[in-house]
């Protein structure tokens, strides 16, 4: 019962989502046309507005806009004529997803790792010195992390390729560059957590029973703790798959990071309406995904789709 | 004698932003095998912080045991590793909590929770351990035993929880219970189930209980002998009939005192212990109850009175056992007979 009307509540929220950005993409001035306007023809720019429907009322391109989306057709790139939206996604997705999954596996692993680690250790030096780098890594923009991994691991010391995209060397800096901001954050949602937990009473009765700190943290401490970490990851594991504009940039790999961006300079409506319900599909689904797994990870949280 | 633990001048401290608090003072008690044994005092007064240190649950630092021994089968606990602690911890002397709605691990079975124990301990198989910790279940007096083994502490009421929570101490067949206010939280009736099932239990397998309590009825009710606690320290200590017949401390006097009375036909008020606990920053030089004191007597402000000797094991640290001090006709004895 939750779980179908979550799931109806999932399509709704996509429709609402779809229908405001039309409106509001629509509002921008100018449009895909705008910066040929004086070289071409009027009659010219007449025609191709007519292909794209771009002459027509608002409510009619909205309709068929939607006809076309029901079919899964979310149209032809306006900039890049030969190809459609739904292959600019499917291009751009591979390498954007493994990007970004590498990059959560990162962060996740070393920023739960580090959160414990500092938890652990609260006010001793390993906690200060963890969350020194927590810090670090929160305030440095990943726009100078990447030219400075570049510039020591791929221009001085060789070790790695300075950028393109290719074999799993190539994918290395560019993950270490997108992992090291979430990791901080995650890093220091953990640590606040688990010191939490690690106080809790039920962590004495454990203790009492005379379960070593390794037992205690890994059977009682993590598990309780990782909640809010869950909360966190569900929007950011979609923000890093669907490709990130700076790093692929930078990195010059093959994504799609730069078409969220790009599409919208060029008004090119039909990419700005794909990346963006691309987008928020995902996060949707993401996010029910997220509170299923609420209920697998403490038992006291009830899925219950009613005001009780 | 059997003595299954002995404690010996524990003095214990917390470092504070305000300063070193002075919880435990030259504690000195024993346990023999299959005793209860009641620690009772006000909040603050110590009990917890003694019983903590046994289990070594003290947080060290703020915490610190200054001096004193725990002679525990007459080994030293405070002189074992970490490791050889653990050995002990759960298997031969285990715990049951105050407040058992947050004692239990929220995310993880009933089940699970009692079999850990078991298989740290005794290295039960997984089965074995499940079949054990069914039992022990049953044991507390839960039912249904099968099915409250896959339920989470949230599906427990309070008093099934604190049963769930004593199934986990005594799965190893400890030595020695320590329960830290087991009956605080629980409602009254549940209270007495409680009670009777720790009794029972003791009955049984004859380990023995340090039971820490402010509830002189229940002290009354299951300890054999009992240990009056103040400001950090032992004011009073006796067998239960002898100290309740015969209390020589006006703090236990005080106690006594302010039990409500529930037999009395008009409405009384309850008595207190007019003031407060002495400030355990800076302990007072005399005796520390002598600020609060009826019959405060100058030596009681300057000088600590030793323990003295009143019976067979029954020691009070008040002045006024001192064979000068003015004879004062203690105002209650067991059973209010003055009213």
């Amino acid at each position: 019962m939750y779980i179908v009307k979550r799931v109806l509540t999932m399509f709704l929220t996509l429709w609402v989502i779809i229908t405001l950005t039309f409106v509001i993409m629509k509002c921008i001035p100018g449009d895909p046309f705008a910066s040929d306007a004086d070289v071409l023809p009027k009659e010219v720019l007449q025609n191709m507005r007519a292909k794209y429907n771009l002459d027509k009322p608002l409510p009619v391109q909205y309709v068929l806009y939607m006809k076309n989306l029901a079919t899964f057709d979310m149209g032809p790139s306006i900039k890049s004529e030969t190809r459609s939206v739904n292959s600019i996604i499917a291009d751009g997705i591979p390498a954007s997803s493994r990007l970004g999954l590498q990059a959560l596996v990162i962060a996740l692993f070393f920023g739960l790792l580090l959160g414990i680690v500092a938890a652990l250790n609260h006010n001793k030096p390993l906690d200060f010195a963890a969350m020194l780098f927590a810090i670090i890594g929160i305030s440095i923009p990943s726009f100078i992390l990447a030219p400075l991994l570049i510039k020591y691991f791929a221009v001085n010391w060789h070790l790695l390729p300075v950028a393109s995209w290719g074999t799993w060397q190539h994918t290395v800096l560019p993950s270490i560059a997108l992992a090291a901001s979430p990791l901080a954050v995650i890093a220091r949602f953990m640590r606040s957590s688990m010191l939490e937990v690690m106080n809790q009473n039920y962590i004495k009765t454990a203790n009492a029973k005379g379960l070593s700190t390794m037992q205690l943290v890994i059977k009682h401490g993590i598990r309780n703790a990782i909640l809010p970490v869950i909360t966190f990851i569900g929007p950011l594991f979609v923000v890093l798959i669907t490709g990130t504009f700076v790093i692929e940039k930078i990195f010059a790999i093959p994504g799609l990071g730069k078409y969220f961006v790009d599409s919208i300079f060029n008004r090119d409506y039909p990419v700005i309406m794909g990346t963006t319900i691309f987008f928020s599909t995902i996060l949707v689904f993401t996010l029910f995904l997220i509170d299923i797994s609420y209920r697998l990870i403490d038992p006291r949280i009830k899925l219950t789709s009613g005001g009780n | 004698m059997t003595n299954l633990l002995e404690v010996k001048n524990l003095e214990v401290s917390f470092k504070t932003f305000g300063g070193e608090v002075q919880a435990v003072r030259n504690v000195s008690f024993h346990v023999d095998k299959g005793e209860i044994v009641a620690i009772v005092g006000e909040s603050g007064s110590g009990k917890s912080v003694t019983v903590q240190t046994i289990m070594g649950l003290i947080p060290t630092p703020p915490g610190k045991v200054k001096n004193g021994e725990i002679l525990f089968q007459n080994k030293d606990l405070l002189k074992l590793s970490k490791r050889e602690m653990q050995k002990i911890k759960g298997s031969k002397i285990s715990m049951v909590f105050q407040d058992p709605m947050t004692s239990l691990n929220p995310t993880m079975r009933i089940g699970k929770q009692i079999e850990e124990g078991l298989i740290v301990h005794q290295k039960l198989s997984k089965t074995e351990a499940r079949r054990r910790a069914v039992e022990m279940i049953r044991l507390v007096g839960i039912p249904n035993a099968e099915e409250r083994y896959n339920q989470y502490p949230h599906e427990f009421s309070g008093g099934m929880r604190q049963r769930a929570m004593i199934a986990i101490a005594l799965s190893c067949n400890p030595e020695l219970l320590i329960a830290d206010e087991p009956t605080t939280a629980l409602d009254v009736t549940i209270q007495a189930q409680v009670l009777d099932l720790m009794k029972d239990l003791k009955e049984k397998t004859n380990t023995a209980i340090i039971l820490i309590t402010h509830d002189l009825g229940v002290v009354a009710e299951t300890a054999e002998r009992v240990i009056v606690m103040y400001a950090g320290m032992m004011v009073e200590s006796g067998r239960v009939n002898e100290l309740f017949e015969n209390p020589r401390h006006p703090y236990t006097w005080g106690l006594m005192e302010s039990i409500p009375d529930t037999n009395a036909a008009h409405k009384s008020r309850l008595v207190p212990i007019e003031g407060s606990p002495p400030d355990l920053f800076s302990p007072p030089k005399g005796c520390p109850f002598a600020p609060r004191c009826k019959y405060a007597m100058e030596i009681c402000l300057s000088e600590m009175p030793p323990a003295f000797e009143i019976g067979e094991g029954h020691h009070s640290r008040c002045w006024l056992n001192d064979p000068r001090a003015p004879k004062v006709e203690n105002e209650v004895a067991a059973g209010r007979e003055k009213q």
